[in-house]
């Protein structure tokens, strides 16, 4: 049986280690490049605060590298999709729709051996080959992963002003941000087991090649979008900082055309790494703030106290308006996920998928056993 | 033989899709050692009976045993029973030398001599894709794949329905030859009568889901005869003879009856019937005459 299950996947397998070389070749052609230029910047050097040489590496990333950057975060996002598409769906739907499954069937073998066998092994070859890309696309942003951590990242959106480069370059969040989060670690692995199964599942209830991977591929991304966005921030407890929003440096800005006047808030949430859930300004009540709107750069304050507002002749008078912001008591309220727990909710996120996996290649089985089919 | 138990054995065996009975109340016992054909129209539930028999079917109603033992129920039972499906499959993607391993390495008792001889004489490339094989030739790929994992039984589906006269006719010598040289039970399936004449020795007749009518040909042939005499009703006969059909031309009178006891009555003209006709017969409508099943069949 494990002879028959290689014997069959030996196209596939041929076609993923060509496309593994390949990616191997690329990264590590041009990661010394990059190991160079994190040296070149003091990283390896640095010990303690390292976001100005980080924020300094980050900025001298090249396109080409960029590019590099988020297509290996592409890559390990595809590559379990193309696992359950290509090597899922097909692997009994294809069986059933050449009427081979006739063949295998009436073998000396059981069908739930033969399923198992099958399930087993393309499973492990799918888990494997995320392993090796998670791993080498690790390694290759390790650099930029590094500074990203080491506060580089925020420091580089300070310097940028309104944060127009950090959005391009993606680098904030790093390893916990949702985007690249299932680029790195253990992540892949869950990824590939599930889309896998996905995959082998349709292809059991759908018996149709085709449709069973229109649907794996459907499934997967609705996978993809639940977990980032409604179950992941929720795996662990969220952390939450709360502290008073820090009114020392008050700008007013007055709208020309409406007349109306603003102040713009700063926060002091500053934790390099965190994955921010939600971040509000909030009053001693605890509810939320209905005078401030998030702007891309930061929250503004849009009803001002009196002593804010500046007086024809007189301007403002600094210490009352300061003051009377004070009394406000606004506080800066931030729900977040430490960058410690980015290795907690890997194992945990993998953990769910395995299981999930596990489950649906059972179904795989129960169906295969009492599938009837002439 | 040394196995007791019969080839395939049915009690009120049934099988239902949706609304529709593919197989309704089929009790029958081919006993081992036959090469048993199974014979009926297209739809008559033939591939269903077989599928059920090599447990690619459940049974809606009633149970099936296959050697003694329930169909497909684990790796020993499997072993004993070779099965070649209908349209033949195999691999299209593996060689004929990839299906000999594939047989080696998924059954216990593999007879590679047995296949390697087979493919030889077959004059088959080893390292040629199935895909690209001739209907015929992947049919005997096929049958050497069920034959050479030593089967005690060999249910066969249809398996030369879709070949040329030449491929069927070498199928059918292949056939011959193993089940003379090895010692197996033949369960075969066709809708066309001449060819299971050929080599079966033991008849099932399905119509309409239903069995019809089995047993040895030869017992079959022996009780059942063709008369023709002066003209009356099917209801004047004796009950010794039971009418399985009747026509009637002028003043003339056929009845393909069927009788344990030799037919004595001089009026008749007795003639004993063909395998052949002897199906048709048995296929065709209560009321329908000879000449028209057989047409009909045949086109």
């Amino acid at each position: 049986m494990i002879w028959l299950t290689w014997r069959q996947f030996r196209p596939q397998a041929i076609a993923a280690a060509g496309a593994i070389a390949v990616v191997a070749i690329v990264l590590a052609t041009t990661r010394q490049g990059l190991a160079a230029s994190y040296t070149a910047a003091g990283l390896s050097a640095c010990h303690g605060h390292c976001a100005t040489d980080a924020s300094l590496f980050l900025d001298r990333v090249g396109n080409l590298d960029h590019v590099l950057f988020f297509g290996s975060v592409l890559l390990l996002v595809a590559a379990p999709a193309l696992i359950g598409l290509f090597w899922g769906a097909p692997l009994i739907a294809r069986e059933i729709e050449a009427g081979t499954h006739r063949i295998a069937w009436n073998q000396s073998v059981t069908r739930t051996r033969w399923t198992l066998v099958k399930l087993g092994l393309i499973g492990l070859a799918a888990i494997a080959t995320a392993a090796l890309l998670s791993l080498m696309v690790t390694w290759w942003a390790s650099p930029i992963d590094a500074a990203s951590l080491a506060g580089g990242a925020a420091q580089a959106a300070a310097a940028g002003g309104n944060g127009a480069h950090v959005t391009f370059s993606g680098f904030a969040e790093a390893r916990l941000d949702p985007v690249i989060f299932d680029a790195r670690g253990v992540a892949p692995l869950g990824d590939a087991a599930i889309a896998f199964a996905l995959g082998v599942t349709a292809g059991v209830l759908l018996r149709r090649m085709l449709s069973a991977m229109a649907v794996t591929l459907l499934a997967f991304v609705a996978i993809q979008v639940l977990m980032p966005n409604f179950v992941r921030p929720h795996l662990l407890p969220p952390a939450h900082f709360t502290a008073p929003m820090n009114i020392q440096h008050q700008q007013i800005s007055t709208n020309a055309g409406s007349g109306l006047s603003t102040i713009q808030l700063a926060g002091s949430f500053n934790k390099p790494g965190a994955w921010v859930l939600s971040d509000t300004v909030i009053t001693p009540s605890g509810a939320q703030s209905p005078d401030v709107v998030v702007t891309p750069a930061g929250p503004e304050l849009t009803v001002l106290p009196k002593a804010c507002l500046p007086t024809p002749g007189f301007g403002i008078n600094g210490a009352e308006c300061t003051s009377a912001l004070s009394a406000l008591h606004l506080r800066q309220s931030v729900s977040y996920q430490p960058a410690s727990r980015f290795w907690p909710l890997q194992w945990i996120e993998t953990g769910i998928y395995l299981v999930l996996a596990a489950g649906l290649g059972w179904v795989c089985v129960w169906q295969v056993r009492r599938r009837r089919t002439p | 033989m040394t196995n007791v138990n019969p080839a395939i054995e049915a009690r009120g065996l049934g099988k239902r899709y949706g609304h529709r009975w593919a197989l309704a109340d089929c009790t029958l016992a081919i006993p081992a050692g036959h090469v048993a054909g199974l014979v009926g129209p297209n739809g008559a539930g033939k591939t269903t009976l077989i599928s059920l028999a090599t447990g690619m079917l459940a049974p809606t109603t009633g149970a099936i045993e296959v050697l003694g033992g329930p169909p497909a129920s684990g790796p020993g039972q499997l072993a004993r029973v070779g099965y070649v499906a209908q349209d033949t499959p195999t691999y299209a993607g593996l060689s004929v030398a990839d299906h000999l391993r594939l047989g080696a390495h998924l059954n216990p008792g593999w007879d590679a001599g047995l296949a390697r001889r087979r493919i030889e004489q077959l004059s088959l490339d080893p390292k040629q894709k199935a895909g690209r094989l001739s209907g015929g030739q992947r049919a005997q790929l096929a049958l050497t794949l069920a034959l050479a994992k030593r089967p005690e039984l060999l249910i066969l589906d249809e398996p030369i329905a879709s070949l040329d006269p030449v491929a069927r006719r070498e199928f059918l010598q292949v056939l011959m030859h193993v089940t003379a040289e090895q010692e197996l039970s033949v369960v075969m399936s066709s809708h066309l009568v001449a060819d299971l004449e050929r080599v079966a020795d033991y008849l099932v007749v399905l119509v309409a889901s239903r069995v019809r009518i089995d047993g040895e040909v030869d017992d079959l042939l022996a009780t059942h005869h063709l008369l023709t005499g002066p003209r009356r009703a099917a209801a004047t006969l004796p009950a010794s003879q039971q009418v399985i059909t009747d026509s009637h031309a002028g003043r003339q009178s056929t009845f393909l009856v069927r009788s344990s006891e030799p037919v004595i009555d001089p009026a008749w003209a007795v003639e004993p019937v063909s395998l052949e006709d002897l199906v048709l017969a048995y296929m065709g409508h209560e009321s329908g005459s000879l000449q028209d099943q057989r047409l009909e069949v045949h086109q």
